[in-house]
């Protein structure tokens, strides 16, 4: 199968990464050539096999849900890119 | 002491014990070395004035019951450390400023170790090359515009250049052991959920692990000893009985059975390399193990399974990066028009590739002739191992499939870029340990790798094969401070 434009410029908005007509192409490029080695799983017979989900054989555990972290808030808002003591500031949402 | 910057890491810290050097001698001359090596690339951000004030403190007080007492060591620039700017080579976290430490820096840091500064790496850990950081691309320093592998490539460059006396890189394909393999030093990643993922920039979750890099087989193996543990804060650490690697070291290696896996013996791989794997072969008879030939079959399938998978997690992990509450932002007319070009000109190209393959493979309608078929896929290259470690301890195969390339020699041709990882991919995608030690050089003069390959939790069994081999081998880098 072949990836076209149209699909790279739809995956592009489903990843949320704005994409222009020529760098959609050579992305389309890139795609088709990394995928043509990707179908090489085509040939083996999966049928009967269970997908593994995980490599180490253990279960997920439990833990108390508290919280370590003290007195970070001024750190964490002061990475905000819109610089804001008490808020992380976004373009307006609801019009 | 003259060349305080060559000893190996075990070498200082005996100096230290004994009192023939002080931290600050020993920071301050990986400090003048690292200015005089600029050129390499190696640092994103460097931490020289505070880590000579620690190893003032240290010095004042010196604690040597501590097994890294008073060593500056500079580490990869994915993990997170407190109050120091953590980039992962990327334009989106350029300005980013952690307010907490990653666990395996900060068991570093409770053994007495230093932080001397964050080193270049593939953005998002993404690459082999070390080309695709935000922060322009490492200098191999075995030779002028060779690339140092990656994408832990300013840590292989760094140690191979003696700018800090060991470090640690992560490794989700490869990205330890090829580097390691580039610049003629011994890299291991360990068994998934030895070491704690905790505060490291993730890039694909159920590979990813973080792992020592060093000159020789015992400094890895104390540096392992280090940061082996287990850790409530990651979900997928795993609470097994750790060794004391670096007293439990041993030579004797008598017994055991290595395998040699057939399927490694790739199409066009060059005469050199394969007579390395030959030349290794021969060191482990000399070493009284013996040599078995098995079969992994679905070998060639691990390349394209990753590259499903990695990607997969990758286009996950990376959703966080959204201009919001770190990191870069570039302003749009409207909320979604900010997410799609902060993420545009906040990413990289090989990032945003990647992301969009993630994102395609796990898009309805495709996930389960992608996604899902490689899981099955990689539970079988998983159930290969399985059967083969019934009847060996450990396998032996080359690291890389070439030496050291020119920088710009496989930039437009991602496919062959990915090639780099054959031999180590199927390492991670079974999430056992793997390790790369310098076994030899080509017809160039550029150093090559051997790896040797464990069963899971069995570090102790393969750091003793490297440290057999390495006595033998007696691998010197020949590097000049040609960029001086």
């Amino acid at each position: 199968m072949t990836i076209d434009l149209k699909t790279v410029k739809h995956i592009s908005k489903l990843a949320r990464i704005s994409t222009d007509e020529k760098k959609a192409n050579k992305l389309a490029n890139d795609l088709n050539s990394i995928f043509k080695f990707i179908e090489a799983l085509n040939e083996i017979d999966t049928e009967k096999v269970e997908p593994l989900t995980s490599v180490a054989n253990t279960k997920l555990r439990l833990r108390e849900d508290k919280f370590e972290a003290n007195n970070i808030r001024d750190k964490i808002l002061k990475n905000s890119p819109d610089e804001n003591k008490d808020y992380f500031v976004v373009p307006k949402v609801v019009e | 002491m003259s060349d305080i910057t060559k000893l190996s890491l075990n070498e200082l810290i005996q100096n230290i014990r004994n009192k023939k050097l002080s931290s600050k001698e020993i920071t301050n001359s990986f400090i003048e070395r690292s200015e005089k090596s600029k050129k390499l690339n190696t640092y994103v951000t460097d931490n020289f004035s505070s880590a000579l004030e620690a190893a003032k403190i240290f010095d004042e007080k010196p604690n040597m019951d501590l097994k890294l007492p008073g060593i500056p060591i500079a580490v990869k620039d994915l993990f997170c450390t407190n109050g120091v700017r953590t980039t992962a080579g990327s334009k989106i976290l350029n300005n980013f400023i952690p307010p907490y430490e990653s666990t395996v820096t900060q068991s570093m840091w409770d053994e007495g170790a230093i932080l001397l500064g964050k080193l270049n790496c593939d953005e998002f850990a993404m690459g082999s090359s070390n080309e695709t950081s935000f922060f322009g691309n490492v200098q191999n320093p075995i030779g002028e515009n060779l690339v140092p592998g990656g994408s832990s490539g300013g840590s292989s460059a760094a140690l191979a250049a003696n700018l800090t006396p060991v470090t640690i890189g992560t490794d989700t394909g490869g990205s330890i052991r090829q580097p390691a393999s580039f610049t003629g030093t011994v890299g291991l990643k360990p068994t998934y959920g030895s070491c704690s993922r905790y505060g490291i920039v993730a890039f694909a979750s159920s590979l990813d692990q973080a792992g020592p890099m060093s000159q020789n087989v015992k400094d890895a193996a104390l540096l392992l000893e280090v940061i082996s543990k287990f850790d409530n804060k990651d979900s997928t650490s795993i609470d097994f009985k750790r060794n004391k690697y670096s007293s439990q070291l041993s030579n004797n290696i008598k017994g055991l059975k290595i395998g040699i896996p057939n399927e490694y013996r790739v199409e066009g791989m060059p005469k050199e390399i394969e007579d390395l794997w030959k030349t290794g072969i021969e060191i482990i008879k000399d070493c009284g193990a013996e040599i078995v030939d098995i079969s992994l079959p679905n070998t060639k399938y691990a390349l394209p399974t990753y590259y499903i998978v990695a990607p997969a997690e990758a286009s996950s992990n990376l959703a966080r990066y959204d201009g919001v509450k770190y990191g870069f932002r570039s302003e749009g007319e409207n909320l979604i028009d900010m997410y799609e070009k902060t993420r545009s000109k906040g990413f990289g190209e090989e990032v945003k590739r990647r992301i969009l393959i993630g994102t395609y493979v796990l898009s309805s309608g495709y996930y389960d002739a992608y996604y899902l078929k490689a899981q099955k896929v990689r539970q079988l290259i998983k159930k290969d191992f399985d059967n083969v470690y019934n009847n060996v301890d450990a396998i032996l195969t080359p690291s890389t499939p070439s030496s050291a390339f020119k920088i710009g020699e496989k930039t437009d041709d991602p496919v062959s870029m990915y090639l780099n990882d054959i031999f180590t991919v199927p390492v991670n995608l079974a999430g056992l340990p793997g390790i790369s030690i310098p076994a030899g050089i080509d017809n160039k003069g550029f150093p090559l790798g051997l790896q040797i390959i464990g069963k899971p939790f069995d570090e102790q069994t393969i750091l003793n094969i490297a440290y057999s081999m390495e006595e033998k081998i007696n691998f010197k880098n020949n590097i000049t401070d040609w960029w001086m």
